[in-house]
């Protein structure tokens, strides 16, 4: 017997906004939080603009030396947990602590860390490495941070599937709450990218814009790297009625699918097999969507591919989908993409309001779907699609539908 | 009085630990200070890259006091002194 399974919970960070309200706030308006990267020392990147976030000291939210034991990427992924399950109203007892279950993504985990750990050695030319370079590095810091602080002692886990990361850990997150194997989930990703080595690998992947991100616009010149957190607080629709809680959405569907063609270059039909794996998994039509958040990467190749598999499985009602790509105000945060982006579609299923796709000049062709673009739009959203698409050819959908109020 | 090394190390475990150096004596033990088994290895490091010198991993593991702590660092101190003007 399957259970409905409901989002009762939010939690960002993100360069538009440290919590939840900023973060909406910038999205209901189509406010871009790209901006010189700040975090990081003048250097020869081929790109000068990012979403890094110069304002989140984790000194704010930790003590000092539980500061310096995380990574940053734990930082989001703990502060972001920490609205989640407030914001929920979801009070732990013991035997719920044990049927909870903590699923996250990260595509780097504390990759920053490790790059700064070994500067002592490469540049250093010294033989010792900082101890904390381990327990920082690995990806699930954050799930890990999670649990103890919150006592939770269930099923806890880290999904590294690149930039599909966060829709992976939330879709198994949710099959897991529908099929009883936990009776609340703490799930998301989080992710920060900004190590000088890191920037530098990125930028030799020539992906990165020198400018802004622009995604399906003709002018597109490539991803703008963010850092972030987004966490979901997930939970049978039954028990969520029964305590009194806030419902913003419900979960309906996941699919995920590989390519199996290239390491780097998407493919269309993958893409469109994750889709229908949703649509699938979630009985849904076609025709009952009408909003989409893209993967919407800004990229040549992603755009192009995204709106020919968008075009593949809802055919002709392709042409009245909202489709919009938050990444353009956001930036792309790889392993926490898929969770920013879930709260931005829930948010704007709850609003009414479509975020847009900002920094948009020029219609493509090859990517002629209402893209939104840089005006918020007003609309009843009775059910949307949330698409991440990573490097490896791993494709990752969640559906989701309004919740009745 | 302390001396200048036991005040190095202390002033580097405070560092480590993010606590106030007042917090630490020369007699309290890595219990009282609440320092872990992860804290220690963090703390070896820090001293290691302060004084420029290798904590065997058998002597490390015995340390359980800021005291001991001070000994060991002084002896490894003394002896790459001792090292060094014995080979200049």
């Amino acid at each position: 017997m399957q259970r409905r399974v409901v989002v009762t919970g939010l939690g960002v960070v993100s360069a538009c906004g440290l919590n939840v309200n900023a973060f909406w706030d910038s999205m209901r308006q189509g406010r871009s939080g790209i901006h010189p990267i700040t975090t990081l020392p003048p250097n020869q990147l081929r790109f000068t603009n990012a979403c890094d976030i110069p304002d989140f000291d984790p000194n704010n939210y930790f003590d000092p030396k539980e500061a310096a034991y995380l990574d940053r990427f734990a930082h989001y992924g703990a502060v972001a947990a920490r609205e989640a399950i407030k914001d929920s109203g979801v009070e732990f007892s013991g035997e719920l602590k044990e049927r909870t279950a903590i699923v996250t993504g990260s595509c780097l985990g504390g990759k920053a860390s490790e790059d700064e750990g070994y500067v002592q050695l490469y540049r250093c030319n010294t033989t010792r490495c900082n101890p904390l370079t381990i327990p920082k590095a690995m990806a699930n810091g954050a799930a890990s941070r999670i649990s103890f602080e919150h006592g939770l002692v269930g099923p806890t886990y880290t999904i590294s599937t690149a930039c599909s990361s966060a829709n992976h850990a939330i879709g198994q997150a949710f099959w897991m709450v529908r099929n009883g194997g936990a009776d609340l989930a703490v799930t998301g990703g989080s992710e920060a990218v900004f190590s000088l080595g890191l920037l530098y690998a990125w930028n030799a992947m020539r992906v990165v814009s020198p400018d802004t991100c622009r995604p399906f616009s003709k002018d597109r010149k490539g991803l703008v790297l963010g850092d972030g957190a987004g966490i979901l607080i997930l939970e049978p629709l039954e028990t969520a009625r029964a305590r009194g809680a806030r419902i913003y959405a419900e979960i309906v569907g996941f699919g995920m699918s590989s390519d199996a063609h290239h390491i780097t270059q998407p493919s269309s039909e993958g893409a469109a097999r994750a889709l229908r794996g949703a649509l699938e998994d979630a009985g849904m039509a076609p025709e009952e969507v009408s909003y989409i958040n893209a993967h919407g990467t800004g990229t040549d190749a992603n755009d192009r591919t995204e709106t020919a598999a968008i075009r593949s499985v809802f055919g002709p009602h392709a042409d009245k989908l909202a489709v919009s790509s938050t990444k353009s105000m956001h930036g792309h945060t790889l392993g926490a993409a898929g969770a920013i982006e879930a709260v931005a579609t829930i948010l704007a299923m709850r609003c009414g309001t479509i975020p847009p796709t900002a920094n948009y000049t020029t219609p493509d062709p090859a990517c002629d779907l209402d893209v939104v673009p840089n005006t918020p739009r007003q609309l009843q959203v009775g059910a949307a699609v949330s698409n991440s698409f990573a490097f490896g050819g791993l494709n990752a959908v969640l559906a989701f539908r309004a919740h009745e109020r | 009085m302390q001396d200048e090394l036991t005040k190095k190390v202390i002033s580097t475990m405070a560092a480590t630990q993010h606590i106030s150096e007042d917090k630490i004596t020369i007699d309290s033990t890595f219990q009282e200070l609440g320092i872990d088994s992860l804290d220690g290895i963090n703390i070896l490091f820090a001293l290691e890259s302060a004084f420029d010198i290798s904590i065997p991993d058998d002597k490390a593991k015995e340390i359980r006091s800021v005291r001991e702590m001070v000994d060991g660092v002084r002896m490894l101190v003394e002896a790459k002194s001792d090292g060094s003007t014995a080979s200049a």
